[in-house]
């Protein structure tokens, strides 16, 4: 029998209604998981200290009304750059140490009115600005599978939570690889929904144009659960689309691929990467095949390109987002502004200086364009497209020492899609070096439910999805 | 393209464009950094954009608007938007003298 760490969100509810464990003794459970690993792992920032006493009332509406909420009782991760009520925000940076938001974030909002229950804050990188946690004000979050190892990142801590299988569900948040990358470092599932399909009020901001809120669980059909939650348009977001949301879980179990055309993409089989990544890419390519896809080999953009893009884009919207940090209305001095956001911010100033405006942002912001047109290109004859997350397996705590650029390089297979605003899921498929590798099911803005039911199908189809025994790897 | 190097002076003054205090060692650190970081965007020149038109919002809305009705829903009370605060009075925000600085010439 399943221990009550390693349900997933219908295995939770099944237990509820059995009555073969309640709110409280599943919180419990994991609290005190929690307490054993998590100061070897420094996954969480804060936890939220009315926890039990919210257990204790949801145990009390089951019992009366049974189970009439999507996530009544789901214990839930949240990354640390969601305005929650109650619970100290920081986004990982000593600007906003001990901070109490003054209002809950929309996606939040939307996930306790459909009854989850909020273990702690996760630990990622400071303002999102990396992809290891290791610019975090508050330490690095170490790897389940081996705490030597980096988490990936933004959404590191997120990723490890589920990883360490600390909560059911975590939510992050993706600018460029920000949920796919910490996923594929961590061995989870990562959904990273269209730009502009679930609302980024009360996210605090990292690139306005590109940052995406979206779940990282144990299997596809949670994410597909916490999308139906999060999603559709957010009256306190204008850049929301009003794209009716589909019924995800709906589309899953599908039991074959028939029909599915899918896009190998050649140029993201890199020569920098190991053998062994590439032969995985390979090998999920043909259990495609056996699952009845068409899978065939397509070229995209040199992922080159993606880079200058990703990094004239973003470090422009974070200079010019974290202009508001100034000290009166909430958080500290901008003395207290960590090494890396302060080269973002001044790069991003540098790039929208007169005089340098047309040179880079606007030429990346046409780049971009092309981009998204050779996107739209491809999805007029496949469905989706694929290939590895990273180029290889999680890097060692201190990699992001002196590597300025370190996120981008790390990201650069999740990139174009990401400044295209495309739907993405990121699931395990194999291992090296003992450590996992992620693959990436990208499609056309708006088309999550199809995201979703492929990779739903591959996840069952493939047995990837495995977690760390914490007692040996710790 | 020719190579762009960036130079300690400069990273000093955008420093203070973005309102951000350095250190000497951050100064020299950043002047470095940032000419690596200019020579991998500069890559984009490689790229030709003289038919498209640049991109500001990827999912194609335009113009979005709502109702100029105050809506109670979206407004903080006055008590809970200072409660972030250090320093209030008389139910505002204190807020740093900006004018007649000696920072105010270079600023603008």
């Amino acid at each position: 029998m399943k221990q009550l760490h390693e349900l997933t969100i219908s295995e939770v509810h099944v237990g509820y209604l059995n009555k073969d464990f309640t709110c409280v003794d599943l919180v419990k459970h994991l609290l005190n998981r929690i307490k054993k690993y998590n100061p070897k792992l420094n996954v969480f920032l804060a936890l939220n200290e009315n926890v039990l006493k919210q257990a204790e009332a949801i145990d009390k509406e089951i019992a009366e009304k049974g189970i009439d909420r999507e996530l009544l009782g789901i214990p839930m991760a949240i990354k640390d750059n969601f305005l929650t009520v109650g619970i100290s925000t920081t986004a990982s940076s000593n600007i906003l140490k001990g901070f109490m938001p003054q209002y809950e974030s929309s996606v939040t909002s939307k996930l306790l009115t459909a009854g989850a229950i909020f273990i702690g804050k996760t630990n990622m990188d400071s303002f999102a600005h990396g992809s290891s946690t290791e610019t975090s004000d508050f330490g690095p979050t170490h790897n389940p599978w081996n705490p030597e190892k980096l988490p990936g990142g933004s959404s590191g801590g997120s990723a490890a939570a589920i990883s360490a299988q600390f909560v059911t569900v975590a939510l992050g948040s993706e600018t460029a690889g920000s949920i796919r990358q910490p996923a594929a470092w961590c061995g989870v599932t990562g959904f990273k929904p269209t730009y502009g399909r679930a609302g980024r009020y009360g996210c605090i901001a990292m690139a306005s144009s590109t940052d995406s809120p979206g779940p990282i669980a144990r299997t596809v059909a949670d994410t597909a659960l916490i999308a139906n939650v999060i999603s559709g348009q957010d009256p306190f977001d204008a850049t929301t689309s009003p794209t009716p949301v589909g019924d995800y879980p709906s589309f899953l179990n599908k039991k074959d691929l028939k029909g599915i055309k899918i896009g190998l993409v050649k140029e993201y089989l890199m020569t920098s990467m190991s053998d062994e990544v590439k032969k995985l890419i390979l090998e999920a390519a043909d259990k495609f095949k056996e699952l009845g896809a068409t899978v065939e080999e397509i070229s995209l953009m040199n992922p080159k390109y993606a880079i200058g893009v990703y990094t004239v884009v973003q470090r422009s919207e974070v200079s010019s987002n974290l202009a508001r940090f100034d000290g009166i209305r909430f958080g500290h001095t901008r003395d207290s502004f960590g090494e890396e956001t302060k080269r973002r911010i001044m790069l991003g100033t540098y790039t929208l200086s007169s005089g340098y405006y047309d040179a880079y942002y606007k030429k990346a912001q046409a780049v971009r364009t092309k981009m998204i047109d050779q996107f739209a290109e491809i999805f007029k004859s496949y469905d989706a497209v694929i290939g590895a997350v990273s180029p290889g397996p999680a890097l060692s705590i201190g990699a992001t020492k002196n590597q300025p650029m370190f996120g981008e390089m790390e990201d650069v297979l999740v990139e174009q899609s990401s400044v295209s605003g495309l739907t993405s899921v990121g699931v395990p498929c194999g291992f090296v070096d003992d450590l996992p590798i992620g693959l990436q099911i990208t499609c056309d803005q708006f088309q999550e439910a199809k995201a979703l039911m492929i990779a739903d199908c591959y996840q069952r189809h493939t047995d990837f999805n495995l977690f760390p025994d914490l007692d040996k790897t710790l | 393209m020719h190579k762009v190097t960036i130079l300690p002076e400069e990273v000093k003054k955008i420093a203070k464009l973005a309102n951000l205090k350095l250190q000497p060692v951050e100064v020299n650190l950043f002047a470095e950094q940032f000419t690596q970081t200019v020579d991998i965007i500069n890559q984009l020149n490689e790229v030709d954009t003289s038919a498209v038109a640049a991109t500001y919002q990827i999912t194609g809305l335009v113009n979005v608007t709502r109702e100029d009705i105050v809506d109670t829903a979206r407004v903080l009370p006055q008590t809970v938007a200072l409660s972030g605060a250090k320093l209030t009075s008389n139910g505002f925000f204190v807020v740093p003298r900006i004018i007649d600085t000696e920072e105010t010439e270079s600023v603008i």
